[in-house]
C-alpha cells in the first residue's frame, strides 16, 4: 500500500484532475454550480437515488460519478444513504407498480425544499418498457418531477450538467421539466 | 447413452426442429426427469413456462450437452419439480404467478414476482382481475433472543431495490430471506408480438450491466431458430464486446467489494481502470455500456484502425496498474481479515444449484459457457477457467482478478485475429425455435425465442444466472455477522432487474 501511496504522490494523482480541467463543460459547469449552490444550500446538495424498477443500467453510472474522473464531491454535490439527508431525490427506471409505495414512502421521508430529478429514458416516459402491466409510465406518473436527464443510460457527465442546471434554476426558484 | 440423451430419446420431438432440440415428455418422464434433477445426474438450466405448457431447460455438465424438455399441462398443473429439487422452488413460483399452471406438491406456495399491486393476476395466462394484497409471509426462525432485521426496497447504496429480512440473534445472522419482484417490468410480455428489431431492444435492457451479454444471448437464440450462419467478423466482434464488459464489471465488482470491507484505495483505483475501459468503448463503439451493438445476424458496429490501436493501449495499460492493486489486496492483512472465511457456499450447494459464474467456480464449479458449451470464436481462442475451492468472498474477488486476466489475454488475441469480411447478414423474416446459452460476467445466460410467421417474437423467455445464485447467497450469510451481509452480497452481485424479468 505504502508503494501504491507513494507513487500517487511522486507521479501526481492517479486520478488525473488534469484531464477533467481540461474538459471545458466540466469547468465551465463547475464554476456555474459555484454560484448557484453557494447562494441556495450553503455549498452543499445531497442526493439520494431511488431505483424505482431501471435495468440497473443508470445505476452503474451514478455510481461512476464519484470516480476520479468524475469526483462529484468536489461540486459540493454528496451522494447520502438516507431520503431523510437529501435535498434531490435521483429516481431511476420506469415505476414499477412494486415499487411504487416504496417510491412515495422515499419521497415523503425526504425534508422540504426537495427536488425530484428523473434519471434516463425509462424514468422519462417509461421507455422500452412503457406499455407493461407492471409498469405506471416515467416518475411524473407518482411524483412531480423537476427535471428529466434523458439516455440509456445518460453519461457521468450528462449527468453531472444536468444536476448543475436543476441548481442554478433551483436557486432562481423555477425549476421545471427540461 | 447418457440419461439426459435416453430421456430426450424418450420424448417426442417437436415439429420443425430437425435435431430435436425440443422433445415433449410425458408425465412419468417429467418425473423421472425430478429424480435426474435431485440425484445431480444433469442439471436444470432454467424452468419457464407459456400458456398450457411448461419448458425445462436440462445441461449434461460432462458432455456440455444442452436440451429443452417441455411438458403438456392441459388441466393448468404439472408436478413440481421443487418437490425434489430446491433449486426450482422460485422458477415454480414464477411460473404460477405469471401463468397461473399450479406446480403440484411444490414445497413453497406462497406468491413470488406478484406483489399483488398488478392490474392483472397471472397476465401471461388466463389473466384476470388483479388479486387483492396479502399478507406475506415470511419464514419463521424462533428462538430466545432471535429478532428480525427488515433492510428494504430502498438500499443505502446505489443498488437495485430488493427486500432482505434478517432473523438475527445479536450479531449473528440465524436466517435470511430475500423478497424480490420489485423490479418486474413484464417483459416476457412485452416480447410478445414484438418485431425483431425491438425484441433485440428490450433484450439488452432486461439486466444492464449484462447488455452485451444479453444481446448476444438472444441474437444467438434468434439464429439459431433461422438457422442464419453470421459472419466470422462479427463473431470475433462480440466476443471483443463481451470480454470489454465482462473486464469493467469484474473491475468494478473487485473494488466495491473492497469498499464494503471500508477498503476505499481500492475501490478508487479499480473505478478508475473500469472507467478507461468504458470510455474506450464509447469511442470505439459510441456507447459506455455497448447497448445494442450486438444485434441479430451479428454487430451493428465495426472497427477501424484507429479504434484497434485504442483497444490495444486500453489493455496494456490495465496490465500496467492491476498488477500492483492485487498486490495491494492480496498483502493487506485488514483486508483479508474480512474477506476471508466470509459468506462461504460449500461446493455441494453450488452444484446442487448449478450456480454460474464466479459463485460456482468460487465453489468448485468449473462451468463456464465459453469453455463446456463453447460458441465461436472462442474455439480458437486461448484461455483458462480459473477454479477455486474455499467459497468465500475471497474465493469471489480471486475468480474475479483471473478473470480480468484472462479476458485480458482474449481481448489481445482477438486484436490479432485477421478476420475481414462484413460485420452482418441479413436476417430472413421466418418463423421457428431456438435457444442459446451465453456466458455473462455474472455467469450462464439462457435465452430462448419462439418467432411466428412474419419474424415477429411469439414467445421469449430470458433466465439471468441469478436465478441460482441469490439463494445461495442466503446460505453464505447464515451464521455471518450482520454487518458482514453487504459485503457477502456485493461479492455476489446478483441482478435484480435479470431475476425480476
Amino acid at each position: 500500500m505504502r508503494r501504491l501511496l507513494f507513487k500517487s504522490l511522486i507521479k501526481g494523482p492517479l486520478s488525473e484532475p488534469r484531464q477533467v480541467v481540461m474538459d471545458r463543460s466540466l469547468v465551465a459547469s463547475a464554476d456555474r454550480l459555484d454560484r448557484a449552490a453557494h447562494k441556495r444550500l450553503g455549498r452543499s446538495l445531497s442526493i439520494r437515488v431511488v431505483d424505482a424498477g431501471s435495468c440497473n443500467g443508470c445505476e452503474l453510472e451514478i455510481a461512476a460519478l464519484s470516480n476520479a474522473f468524475y469526483d462529484l464531491e468536489r461540486f459540493g454535490l454528496r451522494l447520502v444513504a438516507s431520503p431523510r439527508h437529501a435535498d434531490v431525490l435521483v429516481v431511476t427506471g420506469p415505476v414499477t407498480a412494486n415499487m411504487r409505495e416504496a417510491l412515495e414512502r422515499t419521497y415523503f421521508s425526504t425534508p422540504d425544499p426537495k427536488w425530484v430529478v428523473a434519471v434516463g429514458d425509462c424514468a422519462v416516459d417509461g421507455g422500452v418498457f412503457g406499455q407493461s402491466y407492471a409498469v405506471l409510465g416515467g416518475v411524473s406518473k407518482v411524483l412531480s418531477v423537476d427535471l428529466h436527464i434523458p439516455g440509456c443510460p445518460p453519461r457521468p457527465d450528462e449527468l453531472l450538467d444536468g444536476l448543475l442546471w436543476l441548481m442554478e434554476n433551483a436557486a432562481a426558484g423555477r425549476a421545471a421539466a427540461r | 447413452m447418457s440419461a439426459l440423451e435416453d430421456l430426450i430419446a424418450s420424448g417426442k420431438p417437436v415439429a420443425g426442429k430437425a435435431d430435436g432440440a425440443r422433445v415433449v415428455l410425458d408425465q412419468s418422464r417429467w418425473r423421472i426427469m425430478a429424480e435426474h434433477l435431485a440425484g445431480g445426474i444433469y442439471v436444470l438450466s432454467g424452468l419457464w413456462a407459456e400458456p398450457g405448457m411448461v419448458h425445462a431447460a436440462l445441461l449434461d455438465g460432462t458432455s456440455g450437452k444442452l436440451a429443452i424438455v417441455s411438458l403438456e399441462c392441459p388441466g393448468g398443473s404439472f408436478p413440481a419439480l421443487s418437490a425434489l429439487h430446491a433449486p426450482a422452488i422460485r422458477l415454480e413460483r414464477m411460473i404460477f404467478d405469471l401463468f397461473g399452471l399450479v406446480p403440484e406438491g411444490a414445497p413453497d406456495t406462497r406468491p413470488w414476482l406478484d406483489h399483488g399491486r398488478w392490474s392483472v393476476q397471472h397476465p401471461l395466462g388466463a389473466a384476470t382481475v388483479g388479486a387483492p394484497r396479502r399478507q406475506y409471509d415470511f419464514l419463521a426462525a424462533e428462538g430466545e433472543g432471535i429478532h428480525q432485521i427488515a433492510v428494504g426496497p430502498v438500499h443505502a447504496g446505489i443498488i437495485e431495490p430488493g427486500h432482505f429480512r434478517f432473523s438475527a440473534n445479536g450479531e449473528t445472522v440465524v436466517r435470511l430471506e430475500q423478497r424480490l419482484g420489485y423490479t418486474h417490468k413484464g417483459i416476457e410480455a412485452l416480447f410478445r408480438g414484438a418485431e425483431l428489431a425491438q425484441a433485440a431492444k428490450l433484450s439488452g435492457r432486461v439486466s444492464g450491466d449484462s447488455t452485451v451479454a444479453y444481446s448476444l444471448a438472444f441474437a444467438r437464440a434468434v439464429e439459431d431458430a433461422l438457422g442464419v450462419a453470421v459472419p466470422q467478423r462479427a463473431h470475433v466482434l462480440r466476443a471483443l464486446v463481451a470480454e470489454l464488459e465482462r473486464l469493467a464489471n469484474h473491475l468494478g465488482d473487485i473494488g466495491a467489494i473492497c469498499n464494503d470491507a471500508g477498503f476505499a484505495l481500492l475501490q478508487a483505483h479499480c473505478a478508475i481502470l473500469r472507467e478507461l475501459v468504458l470510455r474506450t468503448a464509447q469511442r470505439c463503439f459510441g456507447h459506455r455500456l455497448m447497448r445494442d451493438v450486438v444485434v441479430p445476424g451479428g454487430v451493428a458496429a465495426d472497427l477501424n484502425a484507429l479504434a484497434y490501436r485504442e483497444l490495444a493501449t486500453l489493455v496494456k495499460e490495465i496490465r500496467q496498474r492491476f498488477p500492483d492493486l492485487v498486490e495491494l489486496y492480496d498483502g493487506t492483512a485488514s483486508l483479508q481479515d474480512r474477506t476471508v472465511g466470509a459468506g462461504i457456499v460449500s461446493p455441494a450447494l453450488v452444484r446442487q444449484f448449478a450456480a454460474g459464474g464466479y459463485v460456482g467456480r468460487a465453489s468448485g464449479r468449473a462451468f463456464d459457457v465459453r469453455r463446456h458449451v463453447c460458441y465461436p470464436p472462442y474455439d480458437q481462442l486461448e484461455f483458462e477457467v480459473p477454479v477455486l475451492e474455499a467459497g468465500d468472498v475471497n474465493a469471489r474477488v480471486w475468480i474475479r482478478i483471473h478473470e480480468v486476466e484472462q479476458s485480458l489475454r482474449l481481448i489481445e488475441q482477438i486484436l490479432g485475429l485477421k478476420v475481414e469480411g462484413a460485420t452482418h447478414t441479413r436476417v430472413p423474416s421466418g418463423s421457428g425455435e431456438g435457444f442459446a446459452l451465453v456466458e455473462g460476467f455474472r455467469g450462464d445466460i439462457l435465452a430462448w425465442v419462439r418467432l411466428e410467421a412474419g419474424g415477429r417474437v411469439a414467445r421469449c423467455h430470458l433466465r439471468d444466472p441469478s436465478w441460482f445464485q441469490w439463494p445461495l447467497l442466503e446460505a453464505a450469510v447464515e451464521g455471518n455477522i450482520v454487518a458482514d451481509f453487504p459485503l457477502c452480497n456485493k461479492s455476489f452481485n446478483c441482478s435484480y432487474s435479470g431475476h425480476d424479468l
